[in-house]
């Protein structure tokens, strides 16, 4: 045992240690992630066939997706998705749209106001917070130097 | 053909993105909602590079759903309210272009709310 070398150390380790899942997970994040944005892909191609300008068919799809990551999150369907999409659930809009979804409907029971009203924003409050400051000061940094 | 490569390039780049957050759940101790912030703060600072708009160009939903996607969208309308309506334009231009997304979550999540039952955990 007083000779192991490092090598072999590093080997006992990796047998030691319980395997990783992120040989699973990260596959399965990118497929399911992948998955959201080619659907929503398909509403803003589709949106623009119907003749709606680019500039709303894009808004359009991402509000459809809303719309569809709200109702699966009632019927209690996008927990479970997330549970094996990970990250390919969390990261898109529709991640969003359940992060409004899902405290608001945990915390209904708490009341209307402080409950659902408030709860809502647990999670995208923050992200509303940060990214509308860093568009502030991105903002700032154009007007200041005259970069528009 | 050239259906199939448009769709497969909003897979590969949306799935991409995603897979960037399956690493940070696994590798760091992000919480989903840091991960949110990060992902929003990181599609500003993508954006204002002028970086990511030619991804959404090249790869369309693939870039423009995922949440760095808000972001940049928040850095393009702040740059087009700042050329046209000046110091106005730093405060307005963020929310101005993500009102209607921004609406729609708060309207469907309450509606939601609303008509659902909290399930059993």
């Amino acid at each position: 045992m007083e000779n192991l070398t490092d090598h072999a150390y590093g080997e006992m380790v990796k047998k030691a240690s319980p395997p990783s899942k992120s040989f699973r997970d990260i596959p399965l994040a990118f497929l399911i992630g992948g998955g959201i944005c080619t659907l929503g892909h398909f509403f803003i191609s589709q949106y623009e066939r119907w003749g709606v300008s680019e500039e709303i068919a894009s808004p359009a799809g991402l509000i459809t997706l809303i719309f569809l990551a709200v109702l699966l999150t009632g019927l209690g369907v996008y927990d479970k998705m997330a549970k094996v999409g990970g990250g390919g659930s969390l990261v898109p809009i529709t991640g969003f749209a359940n992060a409004v979804a899902a405290p608001a409907l945990e915390f209904k029971s708490e009341g209307m106001i402080l409950g659902l009203g408030a709860k809502m924003f647990l999670i995208v409050g923050p992200v509303i917070v940060y990214g509308v400051a860093s568009g502030v000061i991105y903002g700032l940094i154009l007007y200041l130097f005259k970069l528009y | 053909m050239e259906v199939f490569w448009e769709y497969a390039k909003a897979f590969l780049v949306g799935g991409a993105i995603c897979a960037v957050g399956q690493v940070l759940i696994d590798y760091t101790k992000l919480t989903p909602a840091r991960i949110l912030v990060t992902f929003v703060v990181l599609g500003v600072a993508l954006g204002g590079l002028g970086v990511y708009q030619p991804l959404v160009e090249w790869a369309g939903g693939g870039a423009s759903i995922p949440l760095t996607g808000w972001g940049n969208a928040i850095a393009r309308g702040t740059r087009e309210a700042v050329a046209e309506k000046g110091i106005y334009g730093v405060l307005s231009g963020g929310l101005t272009i993500s009102a209607a997304g921004v609406a729609a979550a708060i309207f469907f999540g309450l509606m939601g709310a609303l008509v659902f039952r909290p399930k059993e955990k």
